[in-house]
């Protein structure tokens, strides 16, 4: 395979094997270990297969468009570096899997943790990967959220849970820091591009956007490395599944703040800036953490703080601006993801075997599983830096930069005096790890009695021992080669001389490394009896500062001030929202129209004006005008008012040329006055005659002068506006092109209609589908109506006529009703097939003649709900079965496959086609594609208004049966 | 022509907003419908007014002088969208009507101080 295709392959494996493994049955952990366990070897075996390409001066790039717009291309990126963290990532992960499955008990939900895992692996292959700056922000981001999963995995567990939230909200919101740093970067740069931000780290330095960029991408790093004051969230995440923290705080999560910073050293470091935040982050954290690992009872918790206090160490190395230094953080990187890791999964064996994590429970293990406590105390023996071991090695690199900086700064001058005192610390607790754990009496009344574990739980541990041993004892042989390319890759010509050998003779970093390592010895004598006895539970200095309880506060504090932001802010009534709407609107326009000189009444150009036109309007006003006063007391009247505004309106689009627009106005007004009536019998009564309280009437008055006055100055200003463009001359724009064209290119003569099923036909299947939700969300919100109490009863015309019944001899109930208006409602019957006649003259006539699919629809509802008017519900739907539903999605697939089907002749989607026919008699008519997707639109418009008043009508029913248990009440009292 | 035009949009305008500041849902519903009218009048007058040209291609037509159909497209569909507004927003208010027994914006009464959903008609 060539190189980019196996690089693709290990970058898209992970999210694949993630998709299979949440598809699996909850109880199916084989299953999901098996497919987690060959995805980590194939990509491993893909990335070992690169080794040779990436041993040449060139990265193995792998690209392809992605927001071409914007010049952002998704670039897969493997260097030396990234290989060293890509082979870590899925080396660490496999052995990861191996212990998971034997670590998780049966009756968790396996899969999922694995589908999690995998996802997790997927997203830390993408930042290492990532050839792209905001790229790298997507996968970062993605390795918060899903780090949120693993780490609330038990999610009935309370802990686990806030740790969960905790470890998102620092990491996402430093993420979120970090998209500004890098697309600040981007500006600097021009790019986005990796290869060309790492060859412009002088223009980085010398921009003056450096120091806001350098503070951005660092908030993203220390937080995601969980440096001091953001290291809170990595104790708590210790709620996740042991094998989950092996991995999370060993060679991924955490190590992606460390990779950032690693990645970025060449273009963000070598300035008093990056030296003094990230030189003081690092020394801050390393000695905090490492102070409060060794009051820690709980052998996780030991871990997690020893972790934030190697991190810190890593990050102060990068902050020595030093190449050396550099060598030293990448090398201590390796190091301590693998003694780090088999430390976790020893531990979890321990608490797996025994049931509790309490050191100042456990005792004397060693004789129950000595072959894990040999383990145990090797990777411990790494991570305190006993020679022969990897540890030792870069601790003594670490030691040598400290002794090698000393000078100037006032932190370097502490530098080798605060370096031995953190290694001392590192001895200390991990002489107590081991003591406590494995040494001392036997145990007594652990819950369950401790044994060594099955074999292929051991099986990692060993493997990572094993490296730490080999390391230890044969660097250049192993890691030598790795380490140079990875350096190469982040140094290039700067790369320094270093040597990897055991022995540099006796020197000063040597002798810092003996005083450290008897100095830890000599503390646990001297302390380790108080230290294990501590009755506060917590570190000396530090137990006073409770991160967890700042930062609940800081999220309360953040969660009350938003809230007071609002009540003092916000308008919670919609008369407030609205008023200050309208208001800003108003201002806007006033601004807008005095800032540009704008004159409303400058002589222009006008049409002949004509009386009638005129008396129309004069009624048109009045209707609006009527309808706003009435609306309050007297709905029905203001219902009829809107009609007949509406009506103005449908006259003067046919007065003014335009046909198309009158027949769907007076259709569609049709319909919102049946609908607006349909409604108006669940509105509750309304009566003028009842008095308002008085200081109600007063605020009420003011209130309504003041909108008064925001109404009349909208409409005013509506009203020049809309006068100062219509004498205006008209801009020669795509009008005329449209106008032009739409015989020729489309066959139709009806400009308007051309312009909606085949120029601006997407637009259309846009509107038609608001169409269809609106008919849909309508539906769905009457099926769950509750009419309130007091419209539940009869209306009073109903009561009159079954009064007027009960009291005539000979009459039955319902009989006047079924009399009422009995012929108009023969005459509504009978023009059903005559509207649907005009319905389809309409939609035929659309390419050509006002018409069209829109005032078909809406014509053929019409003839629907005459029915329903004239005959009742009931009546209509014995004879008559629409389905609207149908109707819609009949409609809509109508229109789409129309669309698409000029894919089938190479055009792209919603190409119209369109000739002429000539059948005998008609002469020549166009056919036209055109006209298939308008009846897709006519179906689905008939679909959706009919669906909404159908629904509407239906209320109606409801009432009956009410009215029906009064029928059988007053059947019941004939008796008595 | 015009000025009898923009006088009538302005006088839709203005009812159509009024009732929108008005307290109860029925008259919010028929002010959006009124204001829409205005809106679709105005987009419509954007075209500028010209009588017995409507752009439909006939024998002897004038290309060059007919109405401008691209506002008259606009509004076709804002004509059909509008309907489904309205009819949207009545059964959202028959909705809340139901539920909150109130048929003001808010969804109670301004009297009083606090909905109660166990009892809306106290």
């Amino acid at each position: 395979m060539p190189p980019h295709l196996l690089l693709a392959t290990a970058a898209i494996l992970p999210f694949l094997g993630s998709v299979v493994a949440i598809c699996l049955p909850g109880h199916a952990r084989n299953a999901a270990a098996i497919v987690a366990g060959v995805v980590m070897v194939t990509c491993l075996a893909c990335i070992g297969l690169l080794y040779p390409a990436v041993a040449g001066p060139d990265p193995v790039i792998w690209a392809m468009d992605w927001l071409p717009t914007l010049g952002v291309r998704f670039v897969l990126r493997l260097d030396g570096l990234s290989w060293l963290f890509t082979v870590l990532v899925l080396g660490i992960g496999a052995l990861v899997v191996l212990y998971a499955r034997y670590y998780m008990a049966e009756a968790d939900p396996v899969p999922r943790l694995f589908s999690y895992f995998l996802a997790f692996v997927g997203a830390m292959l993408g930042i290492v990967l990532s050839g792209n700056l905001i790229q790298l922000f997507v996968f970062w981001e993605l390795t918060s959220i899903v780090s949120f999963l693993l780490i609330g995995y038990w999610s009935d567990n309370a802990s686990a849970r806030d740790g969960a939230r905790m470890a998102l909200t620092i990491t996402a919101a430093g993420g979120l820091c970090l998209f500004v740093g890098l697309v600040l970067i981007g500006q600097i740069v021009g790019s986005y591009d990796l290869s060309v931000v790492l060859a412009s780290g002088d223009a980085i330095r010398r921009s003056p956007l450096y120091l806001p960029a350098l503070v951005l991408v660092l908030a993203g790093a220390l937080t995601k490395s969980a440096q001091f004051p953001f290291h809170i969230w990595l104790p708590r995440a210790m709620a996740a599944p042991t094998p989950i923290s092996a991995y999370l705080h060993s060679a991924t999560m955490v190590k992606a703040g460390i990779f950032l910073m690693i990645r970025f050293w060449p273009v963000l470091a070598d300035t008093e800036a990056w030296y003094w935040i990230v030189g003081t982050a690092g020394m801050i954290t390393m000695l905090v953490g490492a102070w409060s690992a060794i009051f820690q009872h709980d052998l996780k918790g030991l871990l997690a703080y020893s972790t934030i206090s190697h991190l810190g160490l890593i990050t102060l190395l990068l902050g020595l601006d030093s190449p050396l230094a550099v060598v030293a953080a990448i090398f201590h990187t390796v190091n301590h993801a693998t003694f780090k890791a088999s430390l976790f999964m020893a531990v979890g064996i321990i608490d797996h075997e025994t049931g509790t994590r309490d050191m100042r429970r456990l005792s004397g293990l060693w004789r129950a599983m000595p072959y894990t406590a040999t383990l145990a105390m090797v990777a411990a023996a790494a991570m305190a830096g006993v020679p022969l071991l990897n540890g030792f090695l870069s601790k003594e690199m670490f030691l040598a930069e400290a002794v090698d900086n000393a000078d100037g700064h006032l932190l370097n001058l502490a530098l080798p005096v605060l370096a031995t005192l953190a290694s001392a610390f590192t001895m200390l607790y991990s002489v107590r790890f081991i003591r406590q754990a494995f040494f001392g009496p036997p145990p007594h009344d652990l819950p369950h009695a401790p044994h060594e574990p099955v074999r292929w739980m051991r099986i990692p541990i060993e493997l990572l021992v094993l490296v730490c041993v080999a390391i230890g004892l044969v660097p250049n042989l192993t890691i030598g080669p790795l380490l140079a390319g990875a350096v190469r890759a982040v140094l290039d010509e700067r790369t320094p001389d270093y040597d990897l050998a055991i022995w540099h003779g006796f020197n000063a970093p040597l002798a810092l490394s003996v005083v450290a390592l008897l100095g830890g010895i000599a503390l646990y004598v001297a302390f380790g009896r108080r230290i294990n006895t501590n009755p506060r539970g917590g570190p000396w200095l530090m137990d006073r500062i409770d991160g967890g309880w700042l930062f609940e506060r800081t999220m309360t504090g953040l969660v009350n001030g938003a809230r007071r932001l609002e009540a003092g802010l916000g308008a919670e009534r919609l008369q407030a929202q609205l008023r200050i709407l309208f208001l800003t609107v108003l201002l806007a326009a006033v601004v807008a129209g005095a800032a540009r000189g704008l004159d409303l009444f400058a002589p222009g150009k006008t049409t002949a004006f004509d009386p009638a036109f005129g008396l129309m309007w004069l009624v048109g006003a009045a209707c609006a005008v009527g309808a706003a006063e009435r609306a309050k007391y007297h709905r029905l009247s203001a219902a009829i008012f809107v009609g007949g505004a509406g009506l103005v309106s449908s006259l003067t689009f046919l007065w003014l040329s335009a046909p198309d627009l009158a027949v769907t106005q007076i259709l569609v007004e049709i319909v919102t006055t049946v609908l607006l009536l349909l409604g108006l019998r669940w509105l509750p009564k309304r009566d003028a005659a009842i008095p308002a309280p008085a200081a109600e009437k007063a605020r009420s008055r003011r209130r309504r002068l003041v909108d008064l006055c925001i109404a009349a100055f909208a409409g005013l200003g509506l009203a020049g506006l809309a006068y100062a463009v219509m004498t205006r001359p008209a801009v020669d724009g795509i009008a005329r092109w449209f106008v032009e064209e739409a015989y020729p290119l489309a066959g139709g003569r009806n400009v308007v209609n051309v312009l909606l099923v085949d120029f601006r036909a997407f637009d259309t299947l846009g509107e038609i589908c608001v169409l269809g939700i609106v008919g849909l969300t309508v539906f769905a919100l009457l099926r769950r109506f509750r009419p309130a109490a007091d419209s539940l009863g009869p209306p009073k015309q109903q009561v009159n006529h079954d009064a007027y019944d009960d009291a005539r001899e000979g009459r039955s109930l319902g009989d006047t009703a079924a009399d009422a208006l009995l012929v108009p409602r023969v005459v509504m019957t009978w023009l059903f097939p005559f509207i649907v006649l005009l319905a389809l003259h309409l939609f035929l006539r659309g390419h050509d003649l006002p018409g069209g699919g829109f005032a078909a629809g809406i014509a053929l509802t019409i003839a629907f709900m005459l029915q329903y008017m004239a005959q009742g519900a009931q009546w209509v739907e014995e004879r008559l079965r629409i389905q609207p539903i149908s109707w819609i999605g009949i409609g809509l697939l109508v229109s789409v496959l129309v669309g698409a089907g000029s894919w089938l002749f190479g055009r792209p989607f919603l190409t119209a086609y369109f000739a002429y026919w000539e059948p005998p008699l008609l002469g020549k008519v166009p056919v036209a594609s055109a006209l298939l997707f308008d009846l897709g639109i006519m179906v689905l418009v008939v679909g959706a208004s009919a669906l909404m008043l159908v629904a509407l009508a239906h209320q109606s029913l409801r009432r009956t049966r009410p009215a029906e248990s009064g029928v059988e009440r007053a059947v019941e009292k004939e008796p008595a | 022509m015009e000025i009898v035009l923009s006088l009538g949009i302005g006088v839709f305008a203005a009812s159509g907003i009024w009732l929108m500041l008005r307290p109860r849902t029925f008259q919010v519903v028929l002010g959006i419908s009124l204001l829409s009218y205005a809106v679709n009048l105005f987009i419509f007058a954007m075209g500028r007014l010209t009588v017995g040209a409507p752009p439909v291609l006939g024998a002897g037509a004038d290309i060059v002088s007919v109405d401008d159909p691209v506002p008259q497209a606009l509004v076709l569909t804002a004509l059909v969208i509008g309907f489904a507004l309205t009819a949207l927003f009545l059964v959202v208010l028959l909705a809340a009507r139901g539920i909150t027994g109130s048929d003001h914006v808010d969804g109670r009464e301004p009297h009083l101080a606090e909905p109660n959903p166990e009892n809306p008609h106290p």
